[in-house]
Order: structure tokens, then C-alpha cells, then sequence
């Protein structure tokens, strides 16, 4: 696979674009966590 | 709905001409943009006048800008805004109203500007009609679109950094027809502007009616 | 202060759903993508970049459409459900619009020889980043001034132009950047066919699916914000009348 042309545009693309999502992914999720503390349970009835 | 439209204009344009904003501080920053240009591009090999459209219409930009914040300043001052959204004035009317005023300071800023660009960028005006189209069109489609965007960022304390921002890329479209016009205008061509001045007529017909139908909704909850 | 009820998330059995089979798909699109699809004749393997590319683009514009769709539900209901997906499909849409540029830039490197190059799509996606970012803004701003009741208008009806704005501000960057002959190599060979076109067109689907896991997440983010400023009014009040020594505490449950 390193035998690639462009390998490092390539993986430079790819990297960038998987950890931004990946970011984003856990911001989100650790935010809904900790929001989720403070509100009674009634007012999230989605689990 | 026409006659609170005057009232409001006229409103608009007698404090301007009472306070003098747009021609002792607007029309100058007008001319310093035109002048920085000249300083930042190289003059000697006639960049400046083959890009003289599209800075003509950035400046122009810029300086509705300024138009646009003033126009909401002034009612922000003394609890205007309560007074207008009491005054029993239809809002549509006061939409046009602000807008027609903009519109007419925009254009003296026009030509202002395109003084200072014949004089300064040895540009030959060439296909008059379409120059004046074009800027009919594109000075409607900014002041009604100006009017919109400003009364949102109106009753904001950031609006000077906001209104930029959310109203600009909005404009690109006029920025890029009156720019094309303009060139075709100026290098001989017209026949090529006239579709890019169907553009502006569009858009500026786009955002009057979006404006007139907005501004209710919009008065009361800011 | 408020009490903390409950350990709990975002999340549901929906989005373990779609969260697994994002991240199943994202692997097989990796795999598609970069192993064993060919590399293209004339980009040979920057076109890899476009599995990731093109799609970014797709999410980020059904994302602008969402959040106008959002934006026109909420002024004829005013309801706060269309309010939240505005603002989480605004800044879901921007992560993948930063995506596409970025992703469109560093490909333009290897196969047009730049990293920016005035072609109308990179174009008139940056003005689009720039919209979404003066959006959000707006939306930070009215929700700190005045209460529930005032806001909402402003960003709803900048909300609601978004979408037409990017679709007039996209076809004046075409006409405009149309006229200029410059031999622009087509960011796709129009002749894409088998191994390529499938790799492509799943992309476009896990992509999709990454999309509506974030929207969902987001959203019930987005949500719960609702919730905590809505009680933090509450608290108010309760506290304003315990102050003035009328009567019991009106709240409800879970109120200090």
C-alpha cells in the first residue's frame, strides 16, 4: 500500500478526515453524557 | 403600505442629511479604499484598470456595509425600534422604506466612486446603459438584502462583526453579475452583460419580495 | 445549584444501531478505497481521495438542506424540536463541509499541481463554510439574549435562506468560472464505471449513515441544552417568589 502514488497525500487526506469525525464523534457524546446528568430522566425518553 | 414606505425613506434621508454620516464619512472611506487598492496592486502595468470592475464593486460593498449598520444605528438610539414596531406602520412598508433609503445612498456612493475610478484608474466609460442598469439592479438587490440581514443583526451588540459575515457571502452573487456586467460594459462587449444584469434584476426582485414578507415576523421578536 | 439525577447519555438502541453499522461501513469503505479499488489513469491514486471527498460534499449540502427545511417547520410550529435540528444539522454540516475543503484542497495538490484553485465548487463551498459559520454565531447570540419567547425569528429566517443562498451563490460561481476555458480536469472521469463507481457510491451511504449518527447525537445534545435552560428559568422564578415570600414553591420535582 506505501507503494502508492501521492501515499502521503492520500493518507494525509484520510487521516485528517477520520480524526476530525473521530473528535467530533467523542465531543458529542462525552457532552450528551454530561448534559444528561443534569436533567431528570422524563425529560430524555429516548434509551 | 407605499406611503408608510415614503415616510420611512424620507424619515431615513432627512437625518442623513441632517447628520451628514454617509457623505462626510462614508463617501471619504469610499475614496480611501479606492486609493488603497492602488497602493496594495501595482499601477504602472494596468492591473488596476483591467480589475477596475471588480474593486469598483468590492468598494461598493464595503461601503454598504457601512450604510446598512448606520441605517439600523440610527433607530437603535432613543428606543426607536419600539417606536416603529408601535407606530402602527405596515411592516412591509417600513422594510421598503429603509431599503429605498439605503438604495439612494448607495448610489450617490456609486458615483462617487465612479469618479474615482475613472480619474484614478484610467478606465474609458464605454456601453453607458448597461452600466446604469447594472447598478439600478445591483444597488436594489443590496439594499433589499442589506435591509434584511441588518434588521436580523439589528437589536445584536456584535452586529458590526455579525453583519459581515452573515450577509456577504449572501451578496457574492451580485458581487460576481455587477463585476461581469460591468466588464462587458467597459471592454466593448455589452451584449455579453445584459444576461448577468438579468442576474442582479432577479435577485434583487428575490430578496424585495422575501424582505417585504419577512419584516413583520421579524419586527416583532427583535 | 441543579442536582444530578441519573447517569445517562445520548445515546439509544437506534444509534448503537447505526453506530455499529457506521463504523462496520466505514471499514469496508477503507478497505474499497484504498486497497482494492484502482487507482485511476490519469490522478492515478489521488482519486482515493475522492471516496472521501465527494461524499463529505454530499452530507454537507443535504445538511444546509436540513437545517432550512428545520428552519421553515420551526416558524409555522415553533416548536423547539425544529429549533435543535437547525442548529445540530448547521454544525454537524460545517465538520463536513471543513471536510470537503480540506480534502479538496490536498487533493488539488498532486493532480492540478495547487492547493486552491478558483473552480467554482471550491468556491462557492468556502462561502458556504463562511454562511454556516455566520449562522451558528447567530444562533449563540440570540441564545443569550432574551429568553425562549424573543429569539428564534432572526436565525430561523437566516436558517430558512441558507439552502437558497448556497444554490444561487453556487450556480452564479459555475456560470462565472464557466466562462473562463481553462482545461479543468473533471474532478471525476466521467467514464467511472465497476470497482470505482461501487467504492464511490459507498462512501456516499456510510457516509450518510456517519451523518445521521452525528445528527442524532447532536441533536439530543442540543435538546438537553433546551432542557437545562428551560429548568435554569425555572429555578429562577422559584427563587425570585421564595425571595418575595410568596407562598410555597410552585416547581415542580426535581427543583431545589
Amino acid at each position: 500500500m506505501l507503494a502508492m502514488s501521492h501515499a502521503g497525500y492520500v493518507a494525509a487526506g484520510w487521516g485528517i478526515s477520520l480524526t476530525a469525525l473521530a473528535a467530533y464523534a467523542i465531543r458529542t457524546v462525552r457532552r450528551g453524557r454530561a448534559l444528561a446528568r443534569q436533567v431528570p430522566p422524563e425529560d430524555r425518553q429516548w434509551t | 403600505m407605499l406611503r408608510d414606505a415614503a415616510l420611512i425613506a424620507g424619515k431615513d434621508l432627512r437625518v442623513e442629511l441632517r447628520s451628514q454620516v454617509t457623505t462626510q464619512q462614508v463617501a471619504p472611506f469610499a475614496i480611501l479604499v479606492l486609493i488603497l487598492f492602488g497602493v496594495a496592486l501595482d499601477p504602472d502595468r494596468g492591473i488596476l484598470s483591467r480589475a477596475s470592475s471588480g474593486l469598483f464593486w468590492v468598494a461598493v460593498l464595503f461601503c454598504a456595509l457601512l450604510a446598512i449598520q448606520r441605517a439600523f444605528t440610527i433607530e437603535a438610539a432613543d428606543g426607536g425600534r419600539d417606536a416603529l414596531r408601535l407606530s402602527g406602520l405596515d411592516p412591509a412598508g417600513i422594510f421598503l422604506g429603509k431599503a429605498g433609503a439605503i438604495a439612494v445612498q448607495l448610489v450617490a456612493l456609486e458615483v462617487v466612486l465612479a469618479i474615482g475610478v475613472v480619474v484614478m484608474y484610467g478606465v474609458e466609460v464605454t456601453g453607458v446603459p448597461l452600466l446604469v442598469a447594472t447598478c439600478g439592479a445591483a444597488t436594489a438587490g443590496l439594499a433589499a438584502a442589506g435591509t434584511l440581514y441588518g434588521v436580523l443583526a439589528a437589536g445584536l451588540r456584535v452586529r458590526e462583526t455579525l453583519l459581515p459575515i452573515l450577509l456577504l457571502p449572501v451578496l457574492a452573487p451580485v458581487l460576481i453579475g455587477a463585476t461581469k456586467s460591468f466588464e462587458a460594459a467597459l471592454g466593448g462587449v455589452a451584449a455579453d452583460g445584459w444576461p448577468w444584469c438579468g442576474l442582479l434584476v432577479a435577485f434583487a426582485l428575490a430578496y424585495l419580495a422575501i424582505g417585504t414578507l419577512a419584516f413583520g415576523t421579524l419586527m416583532e421578536e427583535t | 445549584m441543579t442536582a444530578p439525577y441519573a447517569a445517562g447519555s445520548t445515546s439509544s438502541g437506534t444509534t448503537r444501531i447505526l453506530g455499529w453499522l457506521s463504523l462496520a461501513g466505514l471499514a469496508l469503505l477503507l478497505a474499497y478505497a484504498l486497497v482494492w479499488s484502482p487507482a485511476d489513469r490519469a490522478q492515478r491514486d489521488a482519486v482515493r481521495l475522492m471516496y472521501v471527498h465527494v461524499p463529505s460534499a454530499i452530507v454537507a449540502f443535504t445538511a444546509c438542506a436540513i437545517t432550512t427545511l428545520a428552519a421553515a417547520m420551526w416558524l409555522r410550529r415553533r416548536s423547539e424540536g425544529w429549533w435543535v435540528l437547525g442548529g445540530a444539522s448547521a454544525e454537524v454540516g460545517l465538520l463536513f463541509t471543513a471536510m470537503t475543503l480540506l480534502t479538496g484542497s490536498i487533493w488539488g495538490r498532486p493532480t492540478w499541481g495547487t492547493y486552491w484553485d478558483w473552480d467554482p465548487r471550491i468556491t462557492s463551498t468556502s462561502l458556504l463554510f463562511v454562511m454556516l459559520v455566520g449562522y451558528l454565531a447567530l444562533r449563540r447570540i440570540d441564545n443569550e439574549t432574551g429568553d425562549a419567547a424573543q429569539r428564534g425569528s432572526r436565525g430561523a429566517i437566516v436558517g430558512l435562506l441558507l439552502f437558497p443562498n448556497v444554490v444561487v451563490v453556487h450556480y452564479s460561481v459555475d456560470w462565472w468560472r464557466s466562462l473562463h476555458q481553462t482545461a479543468t480536469i473533471t474532478r471525476l472521469d466521467p467514464t467511472i464505471e465497476g470497482t470505482m463507481l461501487f467504492t464511490l457510491v459507498l462512501g456516499i451511504a456510510v457516509f450518510g449513515l456517519v451523518f445521521a449518527w452525528l445528527l442524532v447525537h447532536r441533536f439530543r445534545v442540543g435538546w438537553l441544552e433546551e432542557r437545562i435552560d428551560h429548568s435554569g428559568l425555572d429555578e429562577a422564578l422559584v427563587e425570585r417568589r421564595a425571595e418575595a415570600g410568596v407562598g410555597a414553591a410552585v416547581g415542580d420535582g426535581g427543583t431545589v
